[in-house]
């Protein structure tokens, strides 16, 4: 909610504004302060103020309050933040996407705000200055959830130019919310780089002590310069203490909590490789290792593809309508990848109009097998394309990529079913 | 000018579930699931994070966290977004507000206040400002209240080991409320007065939590030219004068040793430290062997012009002492100063030739310092740094209080809290009808309720007051709808259990739950009411009530047993009962009530002891 008009002319035509401190009558009573800004969940008549105790309080404003100026706030500066050592530790790229991951508090105001210049980066996390030299690019800088296609493709083209610059790894601090669509995106569109990227988020915000960002990003670095691996991770809390981190291939890697530091995690393969938070690596498998070869991004995507979680009751009449205008559509069904009887014909349908349809589970863990079942079988004939052991939204991205070059039925078959980017496993281990 | 102005910080625990999730407000044995963490310090602007102190703060900031079932959850844990602030403790901390005429915000925000030392997972404690402006009257003094906060209960250190601190969360998130006082009190003995006050205010709310620990005191304090100290986390409410005395008494004395060293001419003294192991290589003293053959060093600093001051042969001075509480403050076990040496195993000759080695002249002191050499140099040196605060009087300072009633330093008083807002937390809109509704429902005064008590149960005046003060009027209200028990219940919480206090009982360990059961098995003849002192020791003890009346050989007698047992007693000396006659049951009391104790009570003994002489006396 916003201030209500009362509210707002009230600061209006005393020229207030945040910063300023002020002093407010209000319901008889005389209050002094800074003014902050209005909170989301304030009522529309209230006016926050900090006192000088350091509390917001919060304070009702009728027609008969009055508002002065009695200081203006003074210019935010920052201080001139002294340029990165020169050193001849390996160039590590961040590419800034809008996540908080690395950010300072105005505890003047509450204000977080994001440090997205590697300067920034620098003055908030000085312990990367000792593992690497850092260069810094924002990209964009948007909540994850409001990612599309077109970003990916951007960022895809921002990190082939960073690679092909010769740094010694990409870091990529991202919202943790669709982290794992976007390494898949990345994975599929970039292809073998000759160097490591990671995505790295944050579950507890940086501005609080207890934040993972600093163990997170401090990892990342290490794990850029002191591995010889290159492809496109996730890095992220192994466990909730913290001890270590874990570095996941981005096409296996699913956030598998709402709210925990440990909730990303590799699914149906082992972590690339475990860091302890003090530096130490253990490589966990097997991955390429770092070469010179120069990378293109192929960012062609066909956009129009679904994803959706069957459910009992699912009818295929809501399953055409969502399919409508699309060209493939990946369905997470019941366990070995199945959909009711109904949607069996439904999916069918679909497939008979040119529509790519590929069944994942939506156990998430384990493989789609369509032969054990009649509804499996009969899907099989359906047309439906078995998605392996591939994580419902990483088929998304990989029929979008797929799609995205080819239209030929039996083509798009093959390359579902072919592990490109380490997307499909061949074993999956007790 | 008042010769004490002192201010209270009150911190009672709610009864309620966990301020910012449905967790139980309980504290348990149960150590639970263990995890580990870090925190660091963040930067309020850019560029201003020393890269040394980051270093150090991170060295030292890992903590062990105990995470017991049912008592703490992912919000605990900082896995999880708190949850809206618990309605019923936000709904007390109302009530108090509008019992101490405060002023109410009309819309509460909640704060996220840095905190590093661990005690919360988060790295800060959330906390609401809910009023301001009240004032509280004890015997016809006005006290003012300054602020009324909601906050949450800090998690509790339950073992510290190697520069590792271990917390239990059962603790953290248990509501709070804290109500900050105006230095408007004097005289150390009202300050007792008004947190008792206060104490018994908060309990008629019935939404608090009663027991040892579950209300801390702050006592900010200080005398003319001294300086605000504050003392925190009191919980023994006895002993706040105590602390107030020492504290003015220490605070004088430093006064005075600034005057001494100002005459003297003393000047700040350089901070440092000399290595001088060399010299005690072969010291008897045990620690300095100790330290120097585990690879430690001895380290000692000149404190030019001192002498006297660090311990004054009267005992008044005692600026050693608080140099060794800075020493300690940096983890090592304490400072040797030459005003109590030669002593401790060091010589005559060794001290001759310290004061050598650093060219110490009649007047000057040393100090010094043997332990591991990077624990044994800074620790001196801020012992050295306390030393020279001596010279410009009273530092501010955080103290905690000691048992026996004293207090020793923790920390320097921290600035204006980094405050900034809780944005997961919806900020809490007080409507005026809420308000209106509270101030016309208030619980029942603690004047009221002493007068209520005294009329309802028959006791005296001045008992229904002591058991108010005392916060004993709940549990005596529940033991004594059983009419017939008020009056033991009434001599026992205010008798008794001083009694029992200064036998060393733990009357902690008592729980409510375990009172009720005695009074109840009382009650039901289970045993008579003389035991009741004795039962209720066998439960301080752990026991069950059954129990402890069967270790105590209780279980009361019939009639018939009783009577069989004075016969045979009378009968033992029937040739001293017919000389005597009648007047044989006074001596005889005596004897039958050493049989009898516990199992029949007094009154009826006597009676039935009369009535037996009486029959033998008939033949």
């Amino acid at each position: 909610m916003t201030y209500s008009e009362r509210a707002r002319q009230l600061l209006a035509s005393s020229h207030a504004s945040e910063g300023d401190t002020v002093r407010l009558k209000a319901g008889g009573k005389d209050h002094s302060g800074m003014l902050m800004p209005h909170h989301d969940f304030s009522h529309p008549d209230v006016i926050v103020i900090k006192l000088k105790s350091g509390y917001n309080i919060g304070i009702m404003v009728d027609d008969s309050s009055e508002l002065n100026v009695e200081v203006k706030a003074q210019e935010r500066y920052s201080k001139a933040i002294a340029p990165s050592k020169v050193s001849d530790l390996p160039v590590i790229s961040f590419l800034g996407t809008g996540g908080t991951i690395a950010s300072y508090v105005d505890y003047r105001t509450g204000a977080v705000h994001p440090a997205l210049k590697a300067e920034e980066l620098v003055a908030t996390v000085p312990e990367l200055t000792e593992i690497c030299r850092m260069r810094s690019k924002v990209v964009f800088s948007i909540f994850s959830e409001n990612m599309d296609v077109a970003h990916w493709q951007e960022l895809a083209g921002a990190v082939a130019e960073e690679l092909n610059s010769g740094v010694e790894g990409v870091i990529i601090p991202h919202g943790t919310d669709t982290l794992g669509f976007t390494s898949a995106a990345l994975s599929f569109m970039l292809g073998d780089v000759p160097r490591p990227v990671v995505l790295v988020g944050a579950q507890r915000s940086s501005d609080r002590p207890s934040s993972d960002s600093y163990g997170n990003l401090l990892s990342a670095a290490r794990f850029c310069v002191n591995a010889n691996a290159a492809g496109i991770f996730v890095l992220m809390h192994g466990e909730t203490s913290d001890t270590c981190a874990h570095v996941h291939r981005g096409t296996k890697v699913r956030k598998m909590h709402a709210s925990r530091r440990d909730a990303f995690r590799s699914l149906n393969a082992a972590p690339v490789a475990v860091l302890d938070l003090d530096g130490g690596l253990k490589m966990a498998s097997q991955c390429h290792p770092k070469n010179d070869v120069k990378v293109q991004a192929d960012t062609r995507m066909e956009p129009n593809v679904g994803l959706l979680h069957f459910y009992p009751g699912l009818s295929a009449e809501a399953v055409s309508r969502f399919a409508d205008g699309l060209r493939g559509l990946v369905i997470a069904g019941t366990g070995l990848g199945h959909v009711s009887r109904d949607l069996v014909r439904g999916l069918k349908n679909l497939t008979s109009q040119g529509i790519t349809v590929v069944m994942t589970t939506q156990c998430l863990e384990g493989r789609v097998n369509l032969n054990v079942y009649d509804t499996g079988r009969d899907l099989l004939s359906a047309g439906v394309i078995p998605g392996e052991d591939m994580l419902p939204e990483t088929a998304l991205v990989k029929l979008m990529y797929v799609l995205g070059r080819t239209d030929e039925p039996d083509k798009v078959r093959e390359l579902m079913l072919t592990d490109l980017r380490g997307e499909i496993s061949e074993r999956r281990e007790l | 000018m008042h010769q004490l102005t002192c201010g209270i910080e009150i911190h009672q625990q709610l009864d309620t579930h966990k301020l910012f999730c449905s967790c139980r407000s309980r504290l348990v044995e149960e150590e639970g699931n263990r995890f580990r963490r870090r925190l660091r310090p963040t930067q309020s602007e850019m560029g201003e994070i020393d890269r040394a102190v980051l270093a150090q703060a991170e060295r030292r900031m890992h903590f062990t966290y105990q995470a017991p079932h049912g008592v703490s959850c992912l919000v605990e844990a900082d896995e999880e977004p708190p949850h809206d602030a618990d309605e019923e403790a936000m709904q007390a901390s109302l009530i108090v507000s509008a019992m101490l005429n405060c002023r109410v915000m009309d819309e509460v925000h909640f704060m996220r206040k840095i905190v590093i030392d661990g005690s919360n997972t988060s790295g800060f404690q959330r906390t609401a400002l809910v009023a301001v402006d009240g004032h509280l009257e004890v015997n016809g003094r006005k006290i003012g209240i300054l602020s009324l906060c909601l906050e949450e209960d800090a998690a509790r250190k339950v073992e510290t080991k190697d520069r590792e601190v271990t917390y239990r969360l059962d603790r953290l998130g248990i509501p709070l409320i804290e109500i900050a006082t105006a230095p408007d009190m004097h005289d150390p003995d009202e300050v007792k007065e008004v947190a008792q006050r206060l104490g018994s205010m908060l309990r008629s709310t019935r939404k608090v939590k009663r027991g040892l620990g579950t209300i801390r005191e702050d006592l900010n304090i200080s005398v003319p030219d001294g300086a605000r100290v504050e003392i925190k986390g009191a919980q023994d409410l006895s002993l706040l004068p105590t602390y107030v005395r020492n504290e003015m008494e220490r605070q004088r004395s430093l006064i005075e040793i600034r005057r001494i060293l100002r005459e003297r001419g003393a000047v700040p003294v350089p901070v440092v430290a000399k290595d001088i192991s060399a010299l005690l290589n072969d010291s008897r003293s045990k620690v300095i062997r100790s330290a120097l053959s585990k690879g430690g060093k001895v380290f000692c600093s000149a404190l030019p012009l001192f002498a006297g001051t660090m311990r004054s042969a009267d005992g008044k001075l005692r600026l050693g002492a608080e140099l060794a509480q800075h020493a300690r403050s940096r983890g090592v076990a304490g400072i040797f100063h030459s005003d109590e040496l030669p002593a401790y195993g060091i010589t005559v000759e060794e001290v001759q030739a310290i004061r050598k080695e650093l060219c110490l002249q009649d007047g000057d002191a040393f100090a010094l310092c043997a332990d591991a050499a990077d624990r044994a140099e800074p620790a001196l040196l801020a012992a050295v740094a306390r030393a020279n605060q001596a010279l410009v009087g009273v530092p501010e300072e955080t103290r905690d209080p000691l048992p026996d009633g004293t207090s020793v330093y923790s920390r320097p008083l921290p600035g204006a809290g980094r405050m900034y807002p809780e944005t997961d937390v919806k900020p809490i809109l007080i409507g005026k009808d809420r308000l209106e509704h509270i101030s016309q429902n208030l619980p029942e005064l603690p004047e009221e309720r002493m007068a209520r008590i005294s009329r309802e149960y028959g006791v005296n005046e001045q008992q229904s007051r002591q058991l108010v003060k005392d916060g004993f009027d709940e549990l005596f209200e529940e033991v004594a709808k059983d009419r017939a028990m008020a009056a033991v219940a009434a001599r026992t919480f205010l008798s008794t259990y001083p009694e029992l206090m200064k036998e060393g009982v733990d009357l902690g360990s008592l729980t409510d739950e375990r009172v009720k059961e005695a009074f109840a098995a009382l009650s039901a003849g289970r045993f008579a009411k003389e035991a009741l002192p004795a039962v209720l020791k066998e439960l301080a003890n752990g026991s069950g009530v059954e129990k402890a009346v069967n270790a105590l050989g209780l279980g009361s007698l019939d009639q018939g047993e009783a009577a069989g047992i004075i016969d045979m007693i009378i009968k033992e000396r029937a040739e001293f009962v017919r000389e005597k006659g009648e007047a044989a049951v006074g001596p005889l009391m005596g004897v039958a009530m050493k049989e009898l104790r516990g199992k029949v009570d007094g009154r009826q003994a006597a009676d039935l002891l009369k009535e037996r002489v009486q029959a033998f006396l008939k033949g």
